[in-house]
């Protein structure tokens, strides 16, 4: 694709205008960077940052059966949510394949709003539209709305009224009319607001402003990616994708089997009794030295066993961190493997999620 | 961006300056500001003979791995040690501290096919 071809988010010229450097991601032009991955991840860790995440979609789900439908089209149980609650949860084809991974809001009785990654808003929506009944509406708002995440342990310093965890409320910032979800993508504290994308350069430079005293800081997509691989949070389009299910990346937690029928259940059941074939684990490298990246092969001893989906130099570690998909016989908490770089093998370990925990 | 005049440079971004029998080799300012935040250098290996446009070296930042080709022909003879404790050294002073190897030229005639600072800085458009 073209760089013409990216679009942009309504915070394009802001981006520019503080310095970004800007990447194709997804489609879109989004900043990777500001000043430095590693510093705006620090600024998550022990401040706030705060980042343009105009280029996920939105759909709202709204109709009398609107509950009941999702509940047949997501894998997680949409009952479990009282109004205002979101909760994580998968897209999937018949075969158990993660179409998407998003969050699912309930806004009102039988509306909800979710939030899906940019890449793959077209897809969820024609997957959607195919299994849509009569009474279900489906409104794509991506195009005219925009979101940032403000994350970091500051956040409740910056906000005195924030929503429950997991919660979503409508309020009012400093004039603007904004959605305010206490989820995030860190592992810290945190919110992400949704708003009509003509407010959005003036919510973002508000916060911007506000947060200042909390040496507050913009954050690009390099940041974000460092700080959910710490928190072992999977990267769709990385380490899930339509050939891999939730069972296998390790999160059944967020699929309910108990449920009657969604699409994808008889695959999963099928995966569950014959146990997955792979799973994705997470791993640390055992010395200093180059960091893991993705499609790096794994071996036990001399046996290939996998391939390495996630990788980076951890910043707030300053260690080699990353997540591989491992056959089932291997993926054992403590195992030894190693990952092979450039033709040479360098040890690590599968350890236990998440990978960075806070100094308490 | 810092280009500096008495330096040589290659269209992948490294610098080259003449000690002599040998060149010290880096990456220019642009490229360090480009890859940002450097975690890790792999160095050649002494006494290693390259080519002209081999990979020979690897700087790594957060988000990827980027080769480094070695400018002329020559022979491997020193490798910036201090880049292992210090990888951001390349980050702070890429034309100084932050030099990874070191070559013995085969031909200096080889060095004519090196680009001037003012081609170079026409290249990433400073």
């Amino acid at each position: 694709m073209t760089e013409a071809a990216q679009k942009k988010t309504p915070l394009y010229d802001e981006h520019l205008k503080r310095g970004a450097k800007m990447v194709a991601f997804a489609g879109w032009l989004m900043p990777v960077q500001y000043t430095s991955i590693v510093e705006e991840h620090q600024a998550v860790r022990n401040n706030i940052g705060v980042f343009d995440i105009s280029h996920m979609g939105q759909l709202i789900v709204s109709g009398s059966g609107a509950h009941a439908w999702l509940n047949t089209m997501l894998t997680n149980n949409i009952d479990k949510l009282a109004l205002a609650q979101g909760q994580y949860t998968f897209l999937l084809h018949e075969r158990g394949g993660i179409i998407d991974d998003l969050i699912a809001y309930r806004i009102e009785e039988e509306k909800f709003l979710l939030v899906v990654n940019a890449s793959r808003t077209e897809q969820d929506l024609a997957w959607l539209e195919t299994h849509r009944r009569g009474d279900i509406e489906i409104d794509n708002r991506s195009a005219n709305y925009g979101g940032i995440a403000i994350q970091g342990p500051r956040v409740s310093d910056l906000f005195v009224n924030l929503p429950a965890r997991n919660h979503i409320v409508d309020i009012e910032v400093e004039g603007s009319p904004v959605s305010m979800a206490r989820t995030g993508y860190t592992g810290e504290d945190g919110v992400e607001v949704f708003f009509p994308a003509k407010l959005a350069t003036k919510f973002w430079n508000t916060v911007l402003e506000k947060g200042k005293q909390f040496e507050i800081r913009p954050c690009g997509l390099g940041a974000r990616d460092t700080l959910r691989l710490e928190m072992c949070y999977p990267l769709n389009g990385s380490d899930l994708s339509p050939e891999r299910n939730p069972i296998e990346a390790g999160l059944s937690l967020f699929v309910d089997l108990s449920k009657a029928n969604f699409v994808g259940r008889e695959a999963l059941l099928k995966t569950k009794e014959n146990g997955p074939r792979e799973k994705l684990v997470p791993f640390r490298m055992k010395e200093k030295g180059p960091p893991p990246r993705p499609h790096y092969l794994v071996f036990e001893k001399d046996e290939r066993i996998g391939e390495v989906t996630s990788g980076t130099l951890s910043p707030s570690l300053n260690w080699g961190i990353g997540m591989a998909y491992v056959s089932a016989p291997h993926a054992k908490i403590g195992t030894k493997i190693d990952i092979q770089i450039r033709g040479r093998k360098f040890p690590a370990t599968i350890e236990k999620k998440p990978l960075y925990k806070k100094p308490s | 961006m810092n280009v500096p005049e008495d330096l040589l440079y290659t269209e992948t971004h490294e610098w080259i300056k003449r000690e002599g029998e040998n060149i010290r080799v880096g990456i220019t300012d642009h490229a360090q500001s480009e890859l940002t935040d450097v975690v890790y250098v792999e160095l050649p290996k002494k006494d290693r003979q390259v080519n002209a446009k081999e990979a020979i070296a690897v700087v790594e930042s957060v988000k990827a791995a980027s080769d480094i080709y070695a400018p002329v022909k020559g022979t491997v003879v020193d490798g910036n040690k201090a880049l292992e404790a210090d990888p951001g050294l390349i980050n702070r002073e890429p034309y100084g501290q932050g030099w990874i190897f070191v070559l013995k030229i085969d031909n200096p005639d080889d060095l004519k096919q090196l680009k001037g600072a003012a081609t170079y800085r026409r290249q990433v458009g400073g």
